[in-house]
C-alpha cells in the first residue's frame, strides 16, 4: 500500500497525472502496445531471410552473443555470419531509420503547422542526393558517399533556413518556399551529374535514390543509434512546446514559448536525424509523412504522445517493409518502392474518410 | 499607484507607412478598458507592439512596472494573456487541450502537466460554462465557440493583464453579452483587461475606461460616460451616429434611426433623410 502511494507521488512530481478526461491512461496503454508491437516485429523479422535458418538456431545465436556465458562453438560459421553480421544490423538499422524519419516527420509537421509536410520538405533529400551523386561520380575526390550525402543534405536545410530568415524571424511560408527553391536547385544539379555520369555510375545513383538497406553493417548501427536516441528524447521532451508552436508564432509568444528559439532547436534535431538516415540508406518516402498521421488518428494530436508513438510505429513499419523487400522475391526490391506502394493507398483512405477532420 | 499598463509616446511604422504616431495612455489595475476606433486606425498594431510581437518601435511600454523591451517571452507570458482575433486551427486538439495550453508559462517537470494545471483548466472551462465543449476537437467548433475557448485559455493562464482583440466579433448577440459579462467578472477579480471592440454601445455599457483611436493616434481617453459622446462619434464616423439616453442608459444609434424616432413613429424614412440632409447643409 505504502509502495503505491510513493509511486503516484513520483509520477506527480514528474508532472504526469491521469485525470480530468484527457484519456492519458488510454494513451499510455497504446504507447505500451506499440512498444510491444515493435519488439514482436523485431523478433519475427530476424527469423526471416532468403537463407532459411530455423527459429531455434536464430535465437540460439542471438542468445549466445548477448549473454556473457554465450557459447558459439555449436553454431556453424555461416549461420552466425548471416544472423549476427547481416540480419541483426539490418533489422536494427531499419528500426533506427524508421524511428528517425517518423519522429522528424512529426516534428516538421508540427513546426510547419501542416499535416502534409514530409521530413524532406526543406530540401534534405535533394541535397543528400546531390552529395551522394557527387560521391559516386567523383569518387576519387570524396572520401565517402555517406559523408558527402550527410553534408550536402544538412547544407540544403541550412541554406533554406538562412535564405528565409528576415529580421531575426523565419516565417513558415517563406521557409517552405526557400526549401522548395533549394530543393529544385539541387535536383537540377543531380540531373547534371546523371547526364555526365558513366553508365555504371548512373545505375548506382538511381539505385541510391530508391533507398535500401542492402549494405547495412554494425558500423552504421553504431554510428546512427547513439545520435538518433538522444535526439529523439530531446524532441519528445519538447512535445508540449511543439503543441504550442503548432498554434502559430504569435500565439506561441503569447503563451511564453519563444518560437524562433524552439523552431530552431526542433528543426536542427529533425534535420540531423533525417540527414543521417538519408545519407545511410538513401531516400525512403512516406514513412515520415504517414506515421504521424496514423498516430494522430489513434492518439489525437498531442505531440507528447504523437512523437513517441510515431517513432515506434515508424520503426515497425519500415522493418516490415524491409523484411518484405528482402524476402518477397529472390532478388531484392528497393524498400522505397514497398513503403510507397503500401503507404499511398493508406493515405488515400485517410483523406477520403477523415480528411476534413485531419486537415481542418 | 503605478498603472498596470502604461504606454508612452509610442511610434511605429511598417516601412514608410506610419501606423502609430505618439500613442500614450494608461490602464489601472482591475480596470476593464475598451479600445475603440474605426477600421485601420492602428488598434491591432498597438496590440502587437504592446505584446512585443512587433519589436522595432519607439517610445516605452510598461506592464506591471516592467518595460516590455526587457522582458523575455517566458516572463511576458506570466504577465499578459492574449486572445487573438482570428485563429486558424491546424490540428484537431481537443478544446480542453487548448485551454490547458494556457498553463504553459507555469509548467515544469518532464511530462510537464500536473493535476493542479488540469484543475485550473477545468475551472476556467467551468467558469465560462463550456464544460460540455471540452471533448470536442477545437477546429470543428464554430467561430464563437472557439473564441470562448480562447477566453478560457486566457483565464487559465492566470495573468494580471489580459489583451483581447475584438473578442465579440464572431459571436451572436447573447454570446457577445456573455463575453462582456465574463470580462466584467474577470476584471472584478482584479485582472486588468484591454479589449478592442467595434461596438460603441458595448464599450459604453461595460467598460470602466475607453480609449478612442483615430488616424494612428489617441483621440480621447477617459470614462465611458465622458468619451462616448455625439461629438466623439461625429469625429470618427462623420455624422453617422447620434447618442441618446434611453431610460437613463446611453445608447449610440444610427442617426437616421434616432431622427425617425423623433419624427413620431416609424416608417417616416423620407422625413428623417430630409432632416439629415438639412443638418449637413
Amino acid at each position: 500500500m505504502s509502495d503505491m502511494i510513493r509511486k503516484t507521488s513520483l509520477w506527480e512530481r514528474l508532472g504526469f497525472d491521469i485525470a480530468y478526461g484527457y484519456s492519458e491512461g488510454r494513451k499510455v496503454l497504446i504507447l505500451s502496445a506499440l512498444f510491444v508491437l515493435l519488439l514482436i516485429t523485431v523478433g519475427v523479422a530476424i527469423t526471416f531471410g532468403a537463407y532459411s535458418i530455423s527459429i531455434v538456431d536464430v535465437y540460439g545465436i542471438v542468445l549466445a552473443h548477448l549473454s556473457p556465458f554465450g557459447d558459439l562453438s555449436s553454431v556453424t560459421k555461416l549461420h552466425n555470419t548471416i544472423v549476427w553480421e547481416l540480419r541483426i544490423p539490418r533489422v536494427l538499422l531499419a528500426v533506427a531509420v524508421g524511428t528517425a524519419l517518423a519522429t522528424a516527420g512529426a516534428v516538421f509537421q508540427g513546426c510547419f503547422r501542416n499535416p502534409l509536410v514530409e521530413p524532406y520538405i526543406l530540401g534534405i533529400s535533394s541535397g543528400a542526393a546531390f552529395g551522394a551523386a557527387m560521391g559516386i561520380v567523383f569518387s576519387s575526390f570524396f572520401l565517402s558517399i555517406q559523408l558527402s550525402a550527410f553534408i550536402f543534405g544538412s547544407m540544403a536545410v541550412a541554406m533554406a533556413y538562412f535564405l528565409a530568415r528576415v529580421r531575426k524571424e523565419t516565417p513558415i511560408v517563406t521557409l517552405i518556399l526557400a526549401g522548395v527553391i533549394i530543393g529544385s536547385i539541387f535536383s537540377a544539379m543531380v540531373s547534371i551529374l546523371k547526364y555526365i555520369a558513366t553508365d555504371a555510375a548512373l545505375r548506382e545513383i538511381v539505385f541510391w535514390l530508391m533507398g535500401g538497406f542492402y549494405y547495412a553493417t554494425w558500423n552504421d548501427v553504431h554510428l546512427l543509434v547513439p545520435i538518433i536516441i538522444p535526439s529523439f528524447l530531446i524532441m519528445w521532451a519538447l512535445g508540449w512546446k511543439l503543441n504550442i508552436l503548432s498554434m502559430g508564432d504569435d500565439e506561441a509568444r503569447a503563451l511564453g514559448v519563444n518560437p524562433e528559439k524552439y523552431k530552431f532547436v526542433l528543426i536542427t534535431l529533425a534535420t540531423l536525424v533525417t540527414s543521417l538516415a538519408v545519407s545511410t540508406v538513401g531516400i525512403i518516402a512516406w514513412v515520415g509523412l504517414m506515421m504521424p498521421h496514423a498516430t494522430r488518428m489513434m492518439l489525437g494530436p498531442d505531440h507528447r504522445y504523437v512523437i513517441p508513438a510515431s517513432a515506434m510505429l515508424g520503426g515497425s513499419y519500415l522493418l516490415v517493409c524491409d523484411t518484405m523487400a528482402r524476402t518477397l522475391t529472390s532478388a531484392e526490391i528497393p524498400v522505397g518502392i514497398i513503403t510507397s506502394i503500401l503507404g499511398a493507398p493508406y493515405l488515400f483512405y485517410l483523406l477520403r474518410t477523415r480528411g476534413k477532420a485531419m486537415l481542418g | 499607484m503605478t498603472p498596470m499598463l502604461e504606454v508612452k509616446d509610442l511610434h511605429f511604422n511598417y516601412g514608410n507607412t506610419t501606423i502609430l504616431k505618439g500613442v500614450s495612455f494608461d490602464v489601472n489595475e482591475g480596470e476593464l478598458c475598451g479600445l475603440f476606433g474605426p477600421n485601420g486606425c492602428g488598434k491591432t498594431t498597438l496590440f502587437k507592439c504592446c505584446l512585443n510581437f512587433l519589436k522595432s518601435h519607439l517610445g516605452s511600454i510598461r506592464m506591471d512596472g516592467k518595460d516590455v523591451k526587457d522582458l523575455r517571452v517566458e516572463d511576458m507570458a506570466k504577465i499578459v494573456a492574449y486572445v487573438p482575433q482570428e485563429h486558424k486551427p491546424p490540428f484537431p486538439y481537443l478544446a480542453r487541450e487548448v485551454v490547458l495550453m494556457g498553463r504553459t508559462p507555469r509548467l515544469n517537470g518532464f511530462f510537464g502537466i500536473s493535476r493542479e494545471d488540469k484543475m485550473k483548466a477545468a475551472e476556467a472551462l467551468d467558469l465560462l460554462g463550456l464544460t460540455e465543449l471540452a471533448d470536442y476537437p477545437y477546429n470543428q467548433l464554430s467561430g464563437g465557440q472557439r473564441q470562448m475557448i480562447l477566453m478560457a485559455r486566457a483565464i487559465a493562464q492566470e495573468t494580471p493583464l489580459m489583451f483581447l482583440d475584438e473578442p465579440t466579433s464572431a459571436l451572436d448577440f447573447s454570446n457577445q453579452i456573455r463575453i462582456w459579462r465574463i470580462m466584467r467578472m474577470v476584471a472584478e477579480r482584479g485582472v486588468t483587461i484591454l479589449a478592442c471592440s467595434h461596438d460603441p454601445n458595448h464599450v459604453s455599457w461595460f467598460c470602466d475606461k475607453v480609449v478612442v483611436m483615430k488616424d494612428n493616434r489617441i483621440l480621447k481617453e477617459g470614462t465611458s460616460q465622458s468619451v462616448i459622446t455625439e461629438d466623439t462619434m461625429d469625429e470618427i464616423y462623420q455624422d453617422v451616429c447620434s447618442v441618446r439616453s434611453i431610460g437613463g442608459i446611453r445608447m449610440v444609434l444610427p442617426r437616421d434611426v434616432a431622427l425617425r424616432q423623433e419624427m413620431e413613429g416609424f416608417g417616416r424614412w423620407d422625413q428623417s433623410r430630409e432632416c439629415m440632409s438639412r443638418q449637413q447643409v
